[in-house]
């Protein structure tokens, strides 16, 4: 008989109540109370998962977030979550769990034939195995990729919310051990607004199920009356919340589990919370995580962290084992190996890799009343198998032994978790003698105290926990008490010395340094030896320290056999970074509420419901979503865009614009702003009239483009694309307020002041005449004033078609009305709404440039043939940056049309030769001739603009479609611009 | 997430910000053709301390200097900036 077994007393589980829950298709049951992982372990089971590479099994290390092998899948459905640790799901009834990494079950599994050739998977297997021409890639691939990652993703969508909170405190304190918890204490008393936010499901950290007195009662109690004191005192208590990141001045997001993995949540939804909390000071009281020793198959199950086996002990009444050995270079072991015997489990012996002498003689003594205690002895390899370990070799200097043993409990010593102190900026001390960094220069306000500083005694941590308390409460305004602190006077099991080196005679390439990764002291010496000298190096080509765990166990040993290959001290060999998150997070967690129709804004026009009754298929354009085109039965997108353009060209049709960037300027030095903003000249406009104009980036580039009205002497209307309404807001924000803040000119936003529809066809001056009142339609580029409906409305004649047209602008509350009577106008002209495939056809037919389609971020005014239009005044933004000599290149692409001589051209298409050949030039855009046979499109294509009559191949492999075309002047339209007339 | 205190509105997330440039990579269209490349294309990118011109897009719209550590993010100094209402 050999495993865990529940004992029959003891433990914080509520052994009153029973739940059931399943394990890889077996039927188990434990109390509250339990994590998976001691439930399985009361239930005997040993072997939890399978190891990455080799598929060697693996047990349970720990009993907490560090643990690195046993994880497993949780939940069903939606909610199922891979690569849940089962030391850190908290048991419930009807959990569904399933192990990792094998197939088809634990017991017999296919890839453990790895183990087999595992001296053939040495570090950086993959990157020298698969090494050759690229094209075998694609056969690797397949092979790769099914055999990496771990865990598999669920397949259905989490039926879950996540929420998202930000919050202020002045002092958080992250860890509920018995630091976090003096230090809370402190704090609050103290006058402070404090959060404590504790992993676990409940506070008392290290404390938990340990028989120590504090303030003269025991633990248990203490961690309850000081749990009620911090609740009455205000203190927001976060249980199953781990501090993820350190972000700057004081942010640390919180991760808050509502409902454990895979479990069903409650009438809110809500099955994880990320807090964002600001505080004023942060104490960090994360404790520290024990480290394994490196023996020769030191990763079989059965092989267990002390600390760990005194947790399911202590915690969960459960015996980890029948015959507990224990190997040690700290005192850790001894209080587990007090333990273990006071609770009856049979332990062969503690094996201690330090002299007699240098271990505290009344420790010794004590314990040796209970058990054999060897002292210079090193463990030097597991006996057993597969199923777990069967016992421990062990040498001395005198000799060899063995042990039977089922479970070998090892210490390490402890290493300070600085996690969050690193994240935050902080810097590190070497303590060599304990092996040990900790924590020093803190950066922004963070304290370490307690275990995660070093001080692994239960008595500093308590006082030092609650000076910084003390502290923290007076940097942040409150007034520090005069109390004395919590108080212990028993032992402190806090020396330690470092033990990164195996026993002489310990073959290297058989000592786990990382199980997650399967990484041995072996690969670390080979990764060095070809080269990999740097500890980030070391990390990327061995894996050492990645995925689930992060190395929360193993990097500071791959660090110290760096240090010993470098032969250099370990500070100087450096560590890897400490990168949030510090436990792995649900991608729905960072999501939050921004899932499914949250994922970005929704932008209405004043219009939206009047296209909506239509069910058109929308464009998203930015955040706006507008109509492609209102279908007809019987009809496809493609026939109803050109249906309604030509409607448009033949009669008259009306569209939505709103969307277009307003904004409006006044003020004495109005046109001096816009001459700024625009290349384009502006003072000389007259008033009631308008042109086309556009912007440059600092660069010369050219940014959008638009028009400008001048509504009165003193005040303009600048319209700008869609897109580029934000960057022009942003720039006429500029340009007024940081180059000339002393013009006398305000200019607003008005983009969502005004709805605006556009008036477009022969017939749009009819509309106009018989729906706008008080006014008569005025000329092109000029604008007039008058009421629609009783609603009134400023009417632009300015045309994006080709074709005679308007613009109303109408109050966006009142824009419906304007709207129905337009349509109506509209529809008694034989014409019609159309929607934006309309739009792009008459646009490209006409050769208007669009922003995101010709203006690219990448054309000259040259280029677009808009030089002739630049204001020769100058002092526009950008004028400048145009006479840098890439401007003159005569190979720059350049604005060009054209003209199929055969098919359809396929938008984006390249310009080119021959298929193959080099590309010259590319199709911006593609439509057709709306009232004639033929297809056209506008380009960008190297010296174009000197090329009129060149032949070309618009190619396009990736739709397949190629077409001859003929390079011509970008219009296809009206060139003389006679329909604009009357 | 850095905690920007924004002269007209007080301390507030760095979300609500937009950073523009360093002070001095501030370019007039009346300025030498030199001064803009430099400006433009040949940024220094220093260590430590930075003068910059960020804007508070998404809360007031004011623009303002602050003094940063590039290092640590610590902020010094900031200064209400550009035309007075």
């Amino acid at each position: 008989m050999s495993g865990g077994s529940r004992l029959p007393a003891g433990g914080l589980i509520d052994r009153s109540r029973t739940l059931r829950f399943g394990f890889d298709g077996r039927d188990f049951t434990g109390h509250p109370g339990d994590t998976l992982a001691s439930a399985l372990l009361a239930s005997g089971v040993r072997v939890f998962g399978r190891s990455f590479k080799y598929h060697r099994t693996r047990g349970l290390l720990a009993a907490g977030v560090e643990e690195p092998s046993a994880l497993v899948g949780a939940g069903e459905g939606g909610r199922f979550e891979p690569n849940t640790r089962a030391t850190d799901l908290h048991l419930y009834d009807g959990l569904v769990a399933e192990s990792q990494n094998r197939w088809p079950s634990l017991a017999l599994d296919v890839g453990a034939v790895n183990q087999l050739i595992a001296p053939f998977i040495p570090a950086g297997f993959y990157y020298k195995t698969f090494l050759g021409p690229p094209a075998l890639w694609k056969l690797y691939e397949h092979v790769i990729r099914a055999a990496a990652g771990l865990g598999r993703p669920p397949h259905l969508p989490d039926p879950d919310r996540y929420e998202r909170r930000a919050a202020f405190c002045d002092v958080l304190v992250v860890g509920a051990g018995p630091a976090g918890l003096s230090a809370a204490l402190a704090a609050a008393r103290s006058g402070a607004r404090v959060a404590l936010a504790e992993m676990d499901s409940r506070l008392g950290g290290s404390l938990l199920g340990d028989p120590a007195q504090i303030d003269g009662q025991p633990a248990r109690d203490w961690i309850a009356a000081s749990e009620t004191e911090l609740r009455t005192l205000g203190v927001r208590v976060l249980t199953r919340t781990t501090a993820i990141g350190y972000y700057d001045h004081d942010m640390v997001y919180l991760a808050e589990r509502v409902v454990e993995p895979g479990a069903a949540t409650g009438d809110d939804g809500i099955a994880q919370r990320m807090w964002r909390m600001r505080a004023g000071r942060v104490i960090l009281a994360q404790g520290a995580i024990e480290r394994p020793l490196p023996f020769e198959d030191n990763d079989r199950p059965g092989v267990m962290l002390s600390g760990a086996v005194r947790t399911y002990l202590d915690r969960f009444g459960v015996a980890a084992g029948q015959r507990i050995v224990l190997a040690t270079s700290s005192d850790d072991a001894y209080r587990t190996a007090i333990r273990l015997c006071d609770a009856g489990v049979r332990v062969e012996a503690l094996l201690d890799a330090r002299s007699g002498d240098a271990i505290d003689a009344d420790l010794l003594r004590r314990t040796r009343d209970r058990c054999p205690v060897e002292t210079g002895v090193r463990p030097v390899r597991a006996l057993g198998g597969a199923k777990g370990v069967t016992g421990l070799a062990a040498a001395a200097a005198g000799g060899a032994a063995s042990f039977i043993a089922d479970v070998i409990a090892v210490s390490g010593g402890l290493t300070p978790s600085v996690h969050l102190h690193m994240q935050a900026g902080g810097g590190l001390d070497w303590d060599e003698g304990r092996g040990i960094f900790t924590p020093t220069a803190p950066r922004q306000g963070q304290v370490s105290i307690g275990a995660c500083a070093g001080r692994f005694g239960l008595a500093d941590a308590l006082s030092d926990a609650w000076r910084a308390g003390l502290d923290a409460a007076a940097a942040t305004g409150g007034r520090p008490v005069a109390d004395t602190p919590p108080r212990f006077e028993g032992r402190a099991f806090a020396d330690q010395i470092s033990a990164f080196v195996p026993a002489p005679g310990v073959n290297p390439k058989k000592v786990f340094v990382d199980p997650q990764n399967d990484v041995t002291l072996g690969d670390l010496d080979l990764a060095w030896r070809e080269g990999y000298r740097s500890v980030e190096h070391q990390k990327r080509y061995t894996t050492l320290g990645m995925a689930t765990d992060q190395g929360k166990t193993s990097n500071l040993i791959g660090l110290a056999r760096l240090a010993q290959n470098e032969g250099r001290p370990a500070p100087q060999v450096g560590l890897t970074t400490f990168r949030p998150p510090f436990i792995p997070t649900t991608l729905g967690l960072w999501a939050g509420e921004d899932a499914g129709f949250h994922v970005t804004p929704l932008r209405r026009t004043p219009l939206h419901d009047q296209h909506a009754a239509f069910d058109p298929p929308w464009q998203a354009v930015g955040y706006w979503r507008r109509p492609r085109a209102y279908l007809r039965a019987g009809e496809t997108l493609a026939t109803a865009a050109l249906r309604e353009a030509r409607m448009v060209r033949t009669t008259v049709g009306i569209t939505d614009v709103s969307t277009l960037g307003k904004f409006e300027v006044s003020g004495p030095d109005a046109a001096q702003l816009l001459e700024r903003v625009c290349a384009t000249s502006v003072s000389k406009l007259a008033v009631g009239r308008g042109r086309y104009t556009f912007m440059l980036r600092e660069d010369g580039l050219v940014n959008d483009d638009g028009t400008v009205w001048r509504l009165a002497e003193d005040r303009f209307l600048l319209t700008s694309s869609t897109g580029g309404a934000d960057r022009m807001a942003g720039l006429i924000s500029y340009v007024r307020n940081v180059l000339y803040p002393d013009l006398r000119v305000g200019a607003a936003n008005v983009q969502e002041h005004h709805a605006a529809i556009a008036v477009a066809g022969p017939r749009a001056r009819a509309v106009i005449a018989a729906v706008v009142e008080g006014m008569a339609p005025p000329r092109h580029m000029s604008l007039g004033r008058g009421v629609v409906a009783g609603v009134p409305v400023l009417v632009i004649a300015a045309s994006y078609s080709g074709e005679r047209a308007f613009e109303v602008y109408a109050p966006s509350h009142q824009a419906v009305a304007v709207w129905t009577a337009l349509a109506e106008a509209a529809q008694a002209q034989d014409g019609g709404l159309y929607g934006l495939e309309a739009l792009e056809i008459l646009r490209v037919e006409k050769g208007h440039v669009e922003t995101g389609g010709e203006i690219d971020g990448r054309t000259s005014a040259h280029d677009l043939r808009l030089e002739k239009m630049l204001n020769p005044r100058g002092g526009y933004v950008g004028q400048l940056a145009q006479q840098r000599p890439a401007f003159a290149d005569p190979d720059r692409l350049q604005f060009v049309g054209v003209e199929s001589l055969g098919g359809p051209i396929a938008e984006g298409s390249m310009l080119v030769e021959r298929p193959g050949f080099a590309v010259q030039g590319h199709v911006t855009a593609a439509g057709l001739r709306v009232l004639e046979e033929g297809f056209v499109g506008l380009a960008l294509l190297k010296g174009g603009r000197a090329r009129p009559g060149d032949e070309l191949l618009a190619w396009s492999p990736t739709r397949t479609a190629s077409a001859r075309v003929r390079v011509c002047e970008p219009v296809f339209h009206d060139p003389a611009g006679e329909r604009y007339r009357d | 997430m850095m905690l920007i205190p924004c002269p007209h509105c007080g301390p507030r997330a760095h979300a609500e910000f937009t950073f523009d440039r360093p002070v001095e990579a501030i370019t007039r269209p009346d300025d030498t053709a030199d001064a803009l490349v430099r400006n433009l294309f040949s940024r220094d990118n220093p260590r430590g301390h930075s003068r910059e011109l960020w804007r508070h897009t998404y809360g007031c719209r004011a623009w303002i200097a602050l003094t940063r550590d590039t290092a640590t993010h610590a902020i010094t100094d900031v200064q209400a900036w550009g035309a007075k209402a």
